[in-house]
């Protein structure tokens, strides 16, 4: 039997365009699964994005309402749609460079707001579409085809940001870390406020190629490596976390 | 047109500024969205707005900039409302990205630009018609949009209305040109019991990006009507999805979005004419120089010259019909700018055409209209 969460995809938009190992396809069920748990009617959702390959995540292939915007407004755009018809369930889904770069303001303010939407940033810690260029959330040392020799800028912590600007909700997660991930997808969709959720999900064309990874598989291994939870990075010094990324809910405010 | 709505301003006269003259117009065009971002001279559009919507039932927010609030704009607009956003120059400049995807995406929204003198910051309080040129080709790509140029504060009130009424039926951004002076000049506005509106048409299960003829315009939906809207700034068939690789689907989309706004040239343009009949000089102005330009020519006939004044109160479509029409030996064109609109009509008469241009962030007065009269 097919499984329930697939009815929300418009079969006509099938394959999905993401290169073979991509994250974003996985990110793309973990979201369906999520709202699928939920009990949300999909037909009440609004999905807004941006550009780049993360933008494609939900349009055109989400059964909803979807709007793919400019790169880096779709918060701007979504927070119009949800003020004037606040029954909209508003979700943005959208890459590391058009949220936290490009679109870096529109997100802080968003979170300032404490608009009612979910935020997904689809994070490879790359340009991914546009072929592999160092993003704000690139790690330190890393190689792209605008650092060949290795990144030397540190990456910004897109939880951290959202929670000083006040967002109620934050959590960090992994495709690789699957059923996490749509845990924390159900409780931002059940929260009322703004709902943040950097979503890890690896590029092996534009970032693991550069970087020898052997395989997509090694590169989500590698990933499961990197991450901590929360409550044990808690006990660990600054030091030992160099590198390391922390993965768990960072906020939990207010109504659920 | 769709039945009157009531007003929600008693009707009669009102002493307003030509900024408070848009805020209600827009209310009582049903404006029910706004977003903006303070910049000098259009400020009190929004000010007014902030506390004049919630009073109707409608939503305003201030946003973190020009583009997130032509983005938002859009986003309400597709939820269901009639919007609008106001600017000045260089936060027009910051709107043009979404402009262009409002274009694309064909969604109807009215950009009030009240203009100042420029480039860049320049003199945020003077007027000038700085952006007649930007409006037009400012974002990327070939399109039309709707550009509306009031004289008068009255004018003011009545082009947004219609500017709001003109979106709905082609599906454009429409803008409405006014400047630092009118902005802030205080004249008697006569308020109407009902205005004129123009409803969003609807229809279940039919494409929202696309018509069977070359030039329509389709219906439009909002988010939360099961209609499983597919918007996208990129290149899209009928339907909404994205195709960015066929030639034909890109030429049609472009195709239409141009002419279902030139087919539509002759409903859209308005033009006034003074003293036209049998003028041997005929002067072309738009907006608060126009004014200045009336009295010259009156000025001037009395002394014997036979001079007209042809005034546009649409400046895009160009009305370039109305122009080539002229039958004069010489043509006089008056801006508060180094001569922008003044090529469009080079561009279509064969008629001699002079310049008269002010770029010191004055008002341009009959005196300087007069004198090339005079010469001609
Ligand atoms: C205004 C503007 N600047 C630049 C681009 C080119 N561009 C397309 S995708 C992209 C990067 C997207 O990166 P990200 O958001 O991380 O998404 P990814 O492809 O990695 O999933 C850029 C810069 C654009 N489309 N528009
Ligand atoms: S370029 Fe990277 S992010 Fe884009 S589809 Fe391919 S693997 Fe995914
Ligand atoms: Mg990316």
């Amino acid at each position: 039997m097919e499984a329930t969460w697939k009815k929300h995809l418009r079969k006509e938009t099938l394959p999905l365009p993401f290169c073979p190992g991509c994250g974003h396809g996985i990110l793309l069920g973990a979201i369906l699964r999520a709202i699928d748990a939920s009990g949300i009617d999909i037909k009440d959702m609004l999905f807004v994005s941006g550009i780049g390959c993360a933008g494609w995540i939900p349009s055109p292939h989400i059964k909803a309402d979807t709007m793919h915007v400019t790169h880096g407004r779709p918060i701007a755009f979504a927070t119009g749609a949800k003020l004037f018809n606040p029954r909209l369930k508003v979700m943005v889904v959208s890459g590391d460079g058009d949220l936290a770069s490009i679109g870096g303001n529109h997100l802080i303010h968003a979170a300032r707001r404490d608009i009612d939407m979910v935020v997904v940033c689809a994070n490879n810690e790359i340009y991914g579409m546009t072929g592999g260029q160092v993003s704000p959330t690139t790690g330190l040392g890393v190689k792209t085809t605008t650092t060949l020799a290795g990144n030397v800028e540190p990456p910004l912590d897109l939880c951290r940001l959202v929670e000083a600007a006040g967002a109620s909700y934050v959590a960090r997660s992994t495709v690789f870390h699957l059923e996490h991930l749509i845990g924390i997808l159900k409780k931002a969709l059940g929260h009322k406020g703004f709902s943040f959720i950097d979503a890890l999900s690896p590029c092996p064309v534009q970032y693991g190629r550069r970087n020898l990874y052997a395989s997509p598989a090694e590169q989500l291994k590698d990933l499961e490596k990197r991450c901590v939870p929360l409550e044990k990075a808690r006990s660990m010094t600054q030091e030992v976390l160099k590198g390391r990324i922390v993965i768990g809910e960072f906020v939990c405010r207010g109504e659920h | 047109m769709s039945p009157k709505i009531k007003n929600p301003l008693p009707p009669g006269n009102y002493f307003f500024e030509g900024n408070q003259a848009c805020a209600e117009a827009a209310i009582a065009a049903g404006c029910r969205f706004f977003a903006g971002y303070p910049i000098s001279p259009s400020s009190e559009i929004m000010e007014r707005l902030s506390w004049r919507l919630p009073e109707v039932g409608g939503v305003f927010i201030q946003m973190e900039d020009e583009i997130a609030s032509i983005s938002a704009v859009i986003g309400a607009v597709w939820a269901g409302a009639r919007a609008m956003t106001a600017t000045s120059g260089p936060g027009l400049s910051l709107m043009l990205e979404n402009i262009g995807y409002a274009i694309i995406t064909e969604t109807p929204c009215v950009i009030v630009d009240v203009q100042r003198a420029g480039p860049s910051t320049g003199q945020a309080t003077r007027p000038y018609d700085g952006d007649i040129m930007q409006v037009k080709w400012g974002s990327s790509g070939d399109y039309q949009v709707i550009a509306l140029a009031p004289w008068s504060v009255q004018e003011v009130y009545d082009l947004t209305i219609r500017a709001f009424n003109l979106a709905e039926l082609y599906r454009v951004p429409v803008f409405v040109m006014s400047d630092a002076a009118l902005a802030h000049l205080r004249e008697d506005c006569r308020i109407p019991e009902g205005v004129d509106i123009v409803g969003r048409t609807k229809a279940k299960g039919v494409p929202h990006f696309g018509t069977e003829g070359p030039v329509g315009v389709p219906p439009m939906a909002s988010f939360g009507e099961e209609e499983g809207l597919i918007i996208t700034g990129s290149t899209h068939d009928k339907s909404g999805y994205r195709k960015t690789q066929d030639p034909n689907i890109q030429k049609d989309l472009v195709d239409r979005l141009n002419e279902k706004v030139l087919s539509n040239a002759k409903e859209i343009i308005q033009t006034e004419e003074h003293f036209l009949k049998g003028a041997e000089i005929v002067v072309v102005a738009y907006g608060l120089v126009a004014r200045a330009a009336l009295a010259a020519v009156k000025e001037a006939r009395l002394g014997g010259i036979n001079v007209g004044l042809l005034r546009l109160k649409t400046l895009w479509p160009f009305p370039k019909e109305e122009i080539r029409a002229l039958r004069a030996r010489r043509i006089i064109v008056p801006e508060l700018n180094r001569g922008q609109l003044v090529r469009e009509v080079e561009r279509v008469t064969k008629v001699e055409v002079v310049y008269v241009n002010r770029v010191d962030g004055e008002v341009m007065g009959p005196g300087e209209i007069l004198e090339a009269i005079k010469k001609q």
